[in-house]
């Protein structure tokens, strides 16, 4: 379909191109450049053929049979239904706890990951020794594959493991991490462990671009450090904080990883997520589920991505000016 | 440390020798500042690398060494109940006796797990050198002539880039199915091969550089392939090598997609591998999960400010 629109948009500005050149008048040299400039122009679309071909092929154009699979009966008769896999998908009882757990674990997750790699910047940012060194440290866990990491995630949060030990401490009993309803703890500790540093570094870059002479002025003027905070720093991170909370949203629905590794396809239930249950639709080959699932939660991301637009137009003219 | 205007005119009204003290109070005050906030990040520090380590020194224990300290948190795993064993579980440091024998085993012995240790690179490389190469010329695209129709195509990459593996992975599998692909490695690399992430990142990197150069360039008689080559080309090298970096530690990370697109256990990369490891032979889980996290970090120590910076471009999503 975009390939469609892009040719047609090739042909149309040829025709444009080819017809004003007599109105100028500049006569023949004038169009013998202009045709150069045609044909370069064709032929810097055409680095773009690779990648369009392989997009369209590999994801629009499935994605839209998808879209036909989610509103037809089944695969073979071709009945269209409208709206009912999508009510079925609904009432699956599968389907809504994976929904709820992957809102709830985002939803607390996201606010944590914004929160805590905001401030593990603003550390990097005062006057410390070792700065260099510390964002090594923290930006590690990002390069580590998570499969090698959960063995020791198991030792630690075993029943008999360290962290009960460490909490038992303190008085508190002992808990069953992964197989009670602590399990989310676990899982997003161990997000944040694996995001917080990446998060940090976009944080980095937002505090570093805020104008010198601004913060000066500001001590100058002595406003105390959480003045500045609240009316520069964050004024000034506002488009960044939004970035990094769509984006910390994004990577909290890629969190299944995590809990396949940490525990198998049919985890404890309140770690039981969306991808899960997509993949265990996989094994039945339920194409008219998959299809729904996979349309609706397309459809929740268009609803997230179109806000993040929308804000970044918004805060970007509050910024820049 | 800089004193506020408010506290000179507060000085002006004290004698010389407090405006002293008060400035060395002051002094003294943000030295304790610094210590606390050294502290704190040293003590994050820790917590990050503390995983890490541990599964690095423990990967020099013996194989009854782990299994006696760690063999119940495998047995209750597979057996799903929750079950309450007495026994401790040891979590040390560092191992009583450094001993070679796990890696000797993985690397020698049993050579299944150096065969999906060499899954995992047939896998990945393609992807990251030829995903690099289709973006490359598709960046090259986007920037050259802007209009509105590409700058649409462009948006449809970006919303494409930001679909979670839930709403990819289905169209995916159709796609295979068409191809008679399935269960082959093609399914993995073609679609990672024309992701949208590289495209975008690049796209943004090669927007940066001024028109007038190429236009220049254009002037002096040079074609659209030669402006890419040499012009384009040299300019993105550092963008190049992030972006490499990001695609490799994604793909090399991934889990999602194999268990879905190759149902052939033995084409499975290490990643998911790994978490099939259980009780027999736990003695060599950590050696086999250090010896996967080994390239990653190779790329890390090499590329590090590469990747910072790859990370620095995506901030703020329009180009």
């Amino acid at each position: 379909m975009m390939e469609k629109g892009k040719k047609t948009a090739g042909f149309w500005r040829r025709k444009k191109q080819e017809h004003p050149a007599p109105k100028i008048g500049a006569g023949k040299q004038k169009s013998a450049i202009q045709k150069k400039n045609a044909k370069s122009r064709r032929i810097s679309t055409a680095f773009l053929a690779p990648s369009v071909l392989g997009v369209l092929l590999f994801f629009v154009l499935p994605f839209l049979v998808v879209f036909f699979y989610a509103v037809v009966d089944n695969p073979i008769s071709h009945r269209f239904v409208f709206l009912d896999n999508f009510i079925n998908v609904f009432r699956n009882a599968a389907f809504r706890q994976a929904a709820y757990n992957t809102m709830k674990f985002s939803v607390i997750a996201v606010p944590l990951a914004v929160v805590l790699s905001l401030g593990l910047a603003m550390l990097l940012d005062s006057k410390i020794p070792f700065k260099s060194q510390f964002r090594t440290f923290f930006l590690t866990p990002m390069m580590v594959p998570i499969a090698s990491i959960v063995l020791i995630w198991q030792v630690l949060f075993h029943y008999n493991g360290m962290i009960n030990d460490i909490t038992a401490l303190f008085g508190s009993a002992k808990i069953d991490w992964l197989k009670s309803d602590h399990a989310q703890v676990v899982i997003i500790v161990l997000f944040l462990w694996k995001n917080l540093g990446y998060n940090m570094i976009l944080f980095m870059s937002a505090l570093g671009s805020i104008p010198k002479d601004i913060l000066e002025v500001a001590v100058l003027e002595s406003a105390k450090p959480w003045q500045i905070f609240i009316h520069i720093k964050i004024r000034y991170l506002s488009s960044t904080i939004l970035f990094v909370t769509i984006m910390s949203l994004i990577n909290s629905f890629k969190v299944f990883r995590e809990i396949y590794l940490l525990t198998d396809d049919y985890p404890y239930n309140t770690v039981y997520m969306m991808q899960h249950f997509m993949n265990n639709t996989f094994g039945s080959l339920d194409y008219q589920k998959l299809s729904s699932a996979a349309i609706m939660m397309s459809i929740v991301m268009i609803i997230i991505i179109g806000i993040l637009f929308l804000t970044e137009n918004h805060f970007g003219k509050d910024v820049e000016g | 440390m800089k004193i506020g205007r408010g506290s000179v005119n507060r000085a002006a009204l004290l004698s010389e020798s407090a405006y002293k003290r008060m400035i060395v109070r002051k002094k003294r005050i943000s030295k304790i500042r610094r210590g606390i906030a050294t502290l704190l990040a040293a003590s994050c520090a820790v917590l990050f690398l503390m995983p890490i380590v541990l599964t690095v020194t423990n990967s020099f224990m013996s194989a009854s060494e782990i299994s006696s300290n760690y063999g119940q948190v495998f047995a209750t795993s597979d057996s799903g109940g929750k079950t309450y064993i007495s026994e401790k579980v040891n979590l040390k440091f560092i191992p009583d006796m450094v001993s070679f024998a796990q890696y000797i085993t993985v690397l020698f012995k049993s050579p299944d797990y150096l065969f999906k240790f060499w899954n995992s690179v047939i896998l990945v490389v393609p992807i990251v050198g030829f995903q690099l190469l289709v973006a490359l010329l598709a960046s090259y695209g986007f920037t050259r002539y802007r209009g509105r129709i590409k700058e649409m195509i462009f948006f449809a990459y970006i919303i494409l880039m930001l679909m979670p593996y839930q709403v990819t992975l289905v169209p995916n599998y159709l796609v295979s199915g068409w191809l008679h692909i399935l269960d082959t490695r093609w399914a993995i690399w073609l679609p990672g091969i024309f992701s949208p992430f590289a495209v975008y990142l690049l796209t943004k990197y090669m927007r940066r550089i001024p028109t007038s150069v190429m236009e220049a360039a254009q002037i002096d008689g040079a074609g659209e392939w030669q402006i890419f080559r040499h012009i384009c080309m040299p300019l993105c090298k550092g963008c190049m090598c992030s972006v490499a970096i990001l695609i490799f530690i994604d793909y090399w990370n991934m889990v999602e997609q194999p268990l879905i697109l190759l149902s052939d256990d033995s084409m499975h990369p290490l990643s998911v591998f790994l978490s099939k490891i259980k009780k027999g032979e736990i003695g060599l889980a950590f050696a086999v999960a250090t010896i996967y996290m080994i390239p990653t970090l190779l790329v890390f120590l090499y590329g590090e400010d590469y990747l910072v910076e790859g990370i620095t471009y995506q901030g703020g999503i329009k180009g």
